[in-house]
């Protein structure tokens, strides 16, 4: 039977490194190629040597496939296509082929520059990397090879992310990537058809999650950042370059303007700026509002955001600063919080999720009270607010994207093994249908029937048509004809062919021994078929194309031999040709007389 | 030769005799025969089927008459046997069909054919063009029970063909055609009645997905002409919810909503258990779930049904608002839930702490339900959607339920009120209105109030002024609620000036529905001490009267307030009362005599002396009708005294003083001019005097055409009266034009034209000709015959003396009268900054009016802008325009376009609205004038203008341009 093969490489009941290898009908497939956030030695990038010990990952792997620009799921790329070696395609949507390299270069320049790291993938080879890149459109359907097809879907979750449907003759399989059901104020909600894939493979960050309205906490966001506002307070929001930093951005250009505010809003230049640039230029990817507006105004053209310059942090009265990097473990946003923090009338807004040690936790635990280098203590005094906006789906999400696509069986990953079980369990009990958490390295193998499509000629189509008066869908109709088989149906199903052989015993009076025989008897049917290929083997047999003639001597009368003809169901014709011949009997050989 | 020329002079005469008898003969059957043999003639010249298609396009450009619709079927048909071509033939049954669609020709003849054509059809397309024919034919012949059984039973026959255009076509017109009567019952001529639904129901399983969304709308066809649908369609159609199709599942969803109407209270089970419940409940469910479906058109589709949904029990509505929330498997309150209780506990938020959202108590895992079985969370999903039109029909839906149901309404609150924070401006101001409408049922707690009130800073005008409105009729629980809103308001106000009006207006309902809340509020608002002397505040700042708006329209229902007021509160109370009359109500002030008590305010609208009074004075005029021309001068001018007062106090009579007034005036105008001495002195003498009469006639005429057009409410027998006045004007106009000039040509023509008009007015008015006796025009119409044959001398003589005998009319007042009014709120006037622009170009003027009691704004209200130089220039607003905020109120915002030479320094130019009159558009609605041979053109064209706002100035300044 055929079957589909799944290996993560990353991503397995964890979160991050995405790398995902499926088999499918005799096609390898690398989904994502991502790095760990977590580590800083060879873990961080997935085992590719899983793949293949020696020889190259080009003639293993047919495409890789990238869903969104986040470094968890492209992280590892350069270092995959030039330094470990793959030459095929990789496939990504025109968004993340555009961003991805910004990021990646930022990621180096940290690993590298800051770091000091020695044996990491270098700017050229990011260039090169990226030169291998195909971009797809959304529902464009790419022909990879002959056999193997995939389509890109609408993910929401950050400008560019998308889901990806793999499909080989009737097999398929989908990958989501990371997905939004939910829209937000830049992008839209995933989407899929009833595509009615073998299998899901689904990421399941918030398994056990039911999330709250996004209305409420952008209400309450909008709030906070008014108020402070308009009590001539300074607000610092620590953003990552990409993704929520542009929601928030909207966000607050579009309440600015409603409520034609005047206080200014600024954000740190740089890797942003750049990134800005491909929102604006990508807008069929994000949400209705800002699709339907952009002829009139470009959304992400902002009019009360500003870059941002380091003096600006002196100046008085109210503003509202967006600063990298989002966990204030660095940089500009540090710097900002540490001439802020002092005044009560200020507020830092926490936008997202901060790693244990860093500033970020630290002060969202409720430290008041903060040592920094050179044993400086910084009190803070300002308000510290913090706000969850995230891009995954929630519980529910997911069983609705499940529910739409109405896959066979569903995989989860990109999730915390516990979670998994909850909503893998969900998930069987929901919709009656198989489900997997596989841990890294680990290989499920999912059985298919694949369907067989049958041909039938229209004639005796629109014949059986006509005689049933109502269609029925539940009730099966009898139908008479002929099932005609090709080989490819027996290669897809892997059965072996049956062979059908007729044989046919011709005894021959000679006394002669059976070498001699069967010389003979070659030699006779040399001279009389011209056109077919007569061949004496070594083993004294002969064949006439594929039928086989062998001679052995009789048990009880040795002068009488008997010739074994044999030719299978295809050959009928020529081999009772040839024992009509043999039965005449052999012509008299020219030494016979002797 | 000779020959040869009579033979040509015959020729021609008998032609033209020949044209004189075409000519005479009715015009119609002239084209009857021309057509259709036009038509015959083309097609046969027709070389291939591209040509005849060619004609057969132009014919179908033109209109048909009923009379020759035969002759051109037959033709038609006739081709239709001979075409081998499938585009021709189709484009011939589909002509059929339109053909069959004319006024006054009945299709029974052409349906034998129809039919018969039908079954010797092979192609497919050909045949679904042709069901459509017989679907014509046959709801023209609706009434025809044998001819529908026949196309129903030929609609069957082709239900088993292949093509899903020809099974698309069959079931729709089952749909439309199909029996209504119960199935077994025999007619007449002994054929079975088919089972239209038992035959379009077996199609909702069709492997065609247009077939089975066809067989969908046929069923709702049948429902939509009165068939009873059986209950047991309710299980196929749940099926048909999970089709693969969206229109199949949009339809399918419908489908459901009607059996859900049509069998609310019968009982089904619910699969995979044992349990019951009612099939309304069921519907909602399945309709709740399609909340979240693959398509936004089915979404969309599934939250407008939700809507009326009403009879759905409480706890399943409650259920789709209802999200069960967790993180990590543990159970978390929702941010409504946390507010709440924030609220109740009686503390304030303290700003949000990392954590304080953190998950309580643990979920059991098996209990969680991820998939919404039921309504869960419905709404929910729908007011968090990605395209606007769903979030809309949510929220539409949402008011619906809410307004039906006061628990749920409570409970909807919280949403709608996140819904102030959309992105799109139209679903904000939809949620806005929504929350007025069902505000009677709920009382805002003051978290909710203080987000609503964030929403008073929106730059847009529409979502402020919703806002207004809402807070008019909204119930606030504390009185910190009422300070809040008050500080709030006062804010929007300094930040947007513009809205004062709209302000007041709100506090006004404030103040009056919250008495009891405002009464502590007073000291501190007025700033009042118990001990000091507190400065006296600036009367004519906006925010302060704001505040007073609110404490005296609270006063009115309490008595003890007043009893706080400082002295110049009193003082301040006495001016508002009287420049705010509108906005500040009358107050009981004891021991108090600063305010004037004279106009008790609780008198009951029935014995309204005010009312008494007019009816009074209207009758006392009335009657006195031969005193002294003195005397009934001064009476009327009493009289119009007396109602023009009466209209400024009382302004639910206004309408009607004003009304009368006006008559009363056009009365007095005319006795004044037949009293000038002209009359009786020679001609040449009073050349210089006769100003006043032309003039008086003149302002009767502009008086009559104020009464009919600026007045809501003019019935037809006040018109008779207006027009009466009118023409009695024009007969002074003619003579007082008669008695100045010299030369017959004028004066002649002008009384051809009077003349006319009587004419005119007779056949306009003759319904209401009894009741003008002894009356000018009754006079007149006596003497007409000899009027038209006099000379105008004479006709002039005789105008006089009838002018002078004349009665005066008694005016039957209408039941409800208003004054049309405008009151441009913006431009203020006010600005001493002109508006610079360069010569040439346009500068953009934004108008912002009021309108009260226009009918129909769109075509009559036009802006009138007059430059100092005399020219005047008039626009007209577009439709979009106007908004209608509420009955008999209409909003005018628009922009005007300014443009001048250059001036050497800045000037005003005065921006007024116009009602804009056209006196024969009350012609055609007449039933006497049959046809109505006015053309469209003359009904939309301006006879005339009234300005009806007062004028503002604009101080502008074209520069010159620099080059």
């Amino acid at each position: 039977m055929p079957e589909i093969r799944v290996t993560p490489l990353g991503a397995g009941q964890d979160v991050g490194r995405s790398c995902i290898l499926v088999s499918i009908g005799g096609k390898n497939v690398m989904l994502d190629c991502g790095m760990h956030m977590g580590y800083n030695d060879d873990r961080r990038f997935p085992d590719f040597s899983y793949i293949t010990r020696n020889g190259r990952l080009t003639d293993f792997l047919d495409c890789v496939i990238i869903s969104h620009f986040h470094l968890d799921h492209c992280g590892a790329l350069p270092y995959f296509s030039e330094m470990v070696g793959y030459d095929g395609p990789i496939y990504m949507t025109h968004p993340t082929q555009a961003i991805c390299p910004i990021l990646l270069e930022d990621y180096r320049k940290i690993a590298v520059d800051k770091k000091g790291e020695a044996n990491f993938f270098t700017s050229q080879m990011i260039k090169d990397c990226m030169k291998k890149v195909v971009a797809v459109r959304l529902h464009q359907t790419v022909q990879v090879d002959e056999e193997l097809q995939i389509k890109a879907y609408y993910a929401g979750h950050v400008l560019g992310a998308a889901m990806f449907q793999i499909k080989v003759g009737s097999e398929s399989v989908v990958y989501t990537g990371d997905y939004n059901m939910t829209p937000d104020r830049h992008l839209g909600a995933a989407w899929i058809d009833k595509c009615r894939p073998n299998l899901l493979i689904t990421e399941s960050t918030y398994a056990t999650t039911i999330r709250d309205s996004k209305r409420c906490r952008e209400r309450d966001f909008l709030k906070k950042v008014h108020e402070t506002v308009e009590r001539g307070g300074k607000v610092l929001i620590p953003v990552f370059a990409l993704g929520r930093a542009q929601e928030l951005c909207i966000l607050l250009e579009t309440f600015w303007e409603r409520m034609n505010l005047k206080a200014p809003i600024y954000f740190s230049t740089g890797l942003t700026e750049k990134a800005n640039h491909y929102y604006k230029l990508f807008i069929t990817w994000t949400n209705q509002k800002i699709r339907k507006t952009f002829v009139q105004r470009n959304m992400f053209e902002f009019k009360h955001i500003k870059a941002f310059d380091r003096a600006f942090a002196d100046n008085p009265g109210p503003m509202v600063v967006f600063a990298t990097p989002g966990m204030l473990h660095a940089g500009q946003s540090l710097q900002i919080f540490r001439k802020w923090a002092g005044n009560e009338k200020n507020m830092v807004i926490m936008p997202g999720y901060c790693v244990q040690g860093t500033v970020g936790h630290k002060i969202l635990s409720g430290q008041r009270k903060l040592e920094m280098e050179g044993r400086q203590v910084l009190e803070i005094r300002m308000q510290v607010e913090y706000m969850s906006f995230s891009a995954h789906a929630d519980a529910k999400g997911i069983m609705q994207l499940v529910g739409q696509a109405e896959p066979e069986s569903v995989l989860l990953v990109h999730g915390e093994a516990k979670k998994m079980e909850f909503l893998k369990q969900k998930i069987e009990q929901e919709f009656r249908v198989s489900c997997y958490m596989p841990a890294n390295g680990e290989t499920v193998t999912l059985p298919t029937s694949p369907s067989i499509p049958v041909g039938i000629s229209l004639g005796l189509l629109k014949r059986e048509m006509a005689q049933g008066l109502l269609p029925d869908a539940k009730k099966p109709r009898l139908l008479h004809g002929t099932l005609i088989m090709k080989d490819s149906a027996l290669k897809e199903l892997g059965l072996a062919e049956h062979q059908l052989r007729f044989t046919c015993r011709v005894h021959l009076h000679d006394s002669r021994k059976e070498q001699e025989t069967a010389a003979r008897v070659y030699s006779h049917l040399k001279s009389l078929l011209k056109d077919h290929c007569v061949q004496h083997l070594p083993d004294g047999s002969v064949t006439v194309e594929s039928i086989l003639i062998q001679a052995a001597a009789h048990s009880e009368d040795p002068g009488t031999k008997v010739l074994l003809v044999s030719w299978t169901y295809q050959d009928e014709e020529l081999g009772s040709y040839l024992t009509s011949l043999l039965k005449k009997g052999l012509p008299p050989a020219p030494s016979g007389g002797s | 030769m000779a020959a040869h020329l009579k033979k040509r002079v015959y020729e021609e005469f008998t032609k033209v005799v020949q044209q004189q008898e075409e000519i005479t003969t009715k015009k119609l059957r002239l084209t009857k025969p021309s057509k259709s043999a036009a038509l015959h003639i083309d097609l046969c010249k027709a070389t291939s089927p591209a040509d005849a298609l060619q004609y057969l396009l132009q014919f179908a450009r033109k209109p048909v008459e009923a009379e020759s619709v035969e002759g051109v079927v037959r033709i038609l048909l006739e081709h239709y046997y001979k075409e081998n071509d499938p585009s021709v033939r189709l484009k011939i049954a589909s002509l059929l069909g339109l053909l069959s669609k004319t006024a006054g020709f009945s299709p029974d003849c052409i349906m034998d054919d129809a039919i018969n054509i039908l079954q010797n059809e092979k192609s497919h397309q050909v045949l679904a063009q042709l069901l459509d024919t017989l679907l014509a034919i046959g709801t023209k012949l609706s009434e025809n029970q044998a001819i529908q059984m026949r196309l129903v039973d030929v609609a069957c026959k082709h239900l088993t063909d292949t093509s899903h255009g020809v099974r698309n076509k069959c079931l729709q017109l089952l749909g439309n055609l199909g029996s209504l009567e119960k199935s077994g019952t025999k007619d007449a001529e002994g054929l079975a009645i088919r089972d239209v639904q038992k035959i379009i129901g077996d199609y909702f399983s069709d492997q065609d997905p247009r077939v089975r969304t066809a067989a969908i709308k046929a069923m709702l066809q049948l429902h939509e002409r009165g068939l009873k649908l059986h209950q047991t369609i309710y299980n196929q159609a749940c099926k048909l919810l999970s089709d693969d199709y969206e229109q199949v599942r949009s339809a399918a969803v419908q489908l459901i909503w009607v059996v859900s109407q049509l069998y609310p209270e019968s009982i089904v089970p619910i699969p995979s258990s044992n349990e019951e419940i009612r099939l309304v409940d069921d519907a909602f469910g399945k309709i709740c779930h399609m909340v979240s479906d693959g398509s936004w058109v089915v979404r969309v589709q599934a939250a407008k049904l939700l809507g009326s949904m009403e009879q759905v029990s409480s706890h399943f509505l409650e259920q789709t608002l209802d999200k069960k929330l967790m993180s990590d498997l543990r159970r978390k309150r929702t941010a409504h839930e946390r507010a709440k209780e924030l609220y109740s506990s009686g503390e304030f938020s303290s700003g949000r702490k990392w954590g304080d959202d953190a998950p309580k108590e643990e979920v059991d895992t098996g209990a969680v339900n991820l998939i919404q079985s039921g309504a869960c969370g419905a709404f929910v999903h729908g007011l968090e959607d990605e395209m606007y039109e769903v979030r809309i029909a949510a929220v539409e839906a949402l008011c619906m339920l809410a307004q039906s149901s006061s628990s749920f309404a409570e409970k909807c609150l919280d949403f709608l009120v996140d819904m102030f924070n959309d992105e799109i401006e139209e679903v904000r101001l939809q949620s806005i209105h929504t929350m007025r409408k069902i505000s009677n049922n709920i009382t805002l707690r003051e978290d909710q109030l203080d987000t609503i009130l964030g929403v008073l800073e929106d730059s847009s005008r529409d979502i402020r002024e919703a806002l207004h409105e809402l807070l008019c009729c909204a119930n606030v629980s504390t009185k910190e609620g009422i300070h809040l809103a008050l500080v709030e308001l006062l804010k929007n106000l300094t930040k947007y000036p513009t809205d004062r009006d709209s302000i007041w207006k709100c506090l006004k309902f404030l103040g009056s529905r919250h008495p009891t809340l405002v009464l502590p509020l007073v000291p501190e608002l007025l700033s009042t001490h118990p001990f000091f002397d507190t400065a006296e505040p600036d009367m004519d700042d906006p925010a302060y009267i704001a505040v007073l708006v609110l404490i005296f329209n609270a006063a009115k229902s309490c008595p003890t307030m007043p009893a706080l007021f400082s002295d110049h509160t009193f003082r301040h109370y006495a001016y508002l009362r009287d420049s705010l009359s509108h906005l500040v109500p009358a107050l009981r002030l004891s021991g108090r005599k600063l305010v004037s008590s004279a106009v008790s305010p609780n008198i009951t609208p029935h014995e309204d002396p005010s009312h008494q009074f007019l009816q009074q004075s209207l009758e006392r005029v009335y009657s006195l009708q031969h005193l002294d021309p003195q005397g009934t001068q001064e009476l009327l001018e009493f009289t119009i005294r007396d109602l023009q007062r009466l209209g400024e106090l009382q302004s639910e009579l206004a309408g009607v003083a004003d009304f009368s007034a006006a008559y009363l005036r056009c009365q007095l105008l005319l006795i004044k001019a037949l009293q000038e001495k002209l009359w009786n002195v020679a001609a040449p003498l009073y050349l210089k005097q006769s100003d006043l009469a032309s003039a008086a006639a003149k302002q009767i005429m502009e008086e009559t055409y104020k009464m009919e057009f600026m007045y809501s409410g003019v019935e037809n027998k006040q018109v008779v009266i207006i027009h009466h006045m009118r023409l009695q004007a024009k007969a002074l106009q003619l003579i007082v034009t008669a008695r100045t000039t010299r030369g017959v040509d004028l004066l002649f023509g002008m009384c051809e034209k009077f003349l006319q008009e009587v004419d005119f007015f007779q056949r306009c008015f003759i319904a209401d000709l009894p009741h003008l006796q002894d009356s000018f025009v009754d006079k007149l119409l006596d003497l007409m015959p000899r009027l038209i044959t006099s000379k105008p001398a004479e006709v002039v003589k005789i105008l006089q003396t009838m002018l002078r005998q004349s009665t005066f009319l008694h005016l039957p007042l209408p039941e409800q009268i208003h004054k049309a009014s405008a009151t441009i709120i913006e431009p203020a006037g006010e600005s001493d900054n002109p508006l610079r622009f360069t010569s040439g170009l346009v500068v953009a003027l934004d108008v912002d009016a009021t309108l009260e009691h226009v009918q129909d704004p769109q075509s009559t209200v036009k802006v009138q802008v007059l430059y100092p130089d005399g020219q005047a220039q008039m626009i007209h607003p577009k439709p979009a325009d106007f908004r209608n905020p509420g009955p008999g109120r209409h909003r005018l915002i628009t922009q005007v376009y300014l443009s001048h030479t250059a001036w050497t320094e800045p000037c005003q130019v005065e921006v007024r609205l116009l009602l804009a009159y056209n006196s024969n558009s009350r012609i055609p609605k007449s039933p006497w004038m049959e046809g109505g041979e006015i053309s469209a053109q003359a009904e939309t064209s301006i006879e005339g203008t009234i300005p009806f706002s007062k004028p503002v100035k604009v101080y502008i300044m074209p520069k010159p341009t620099r080059r």
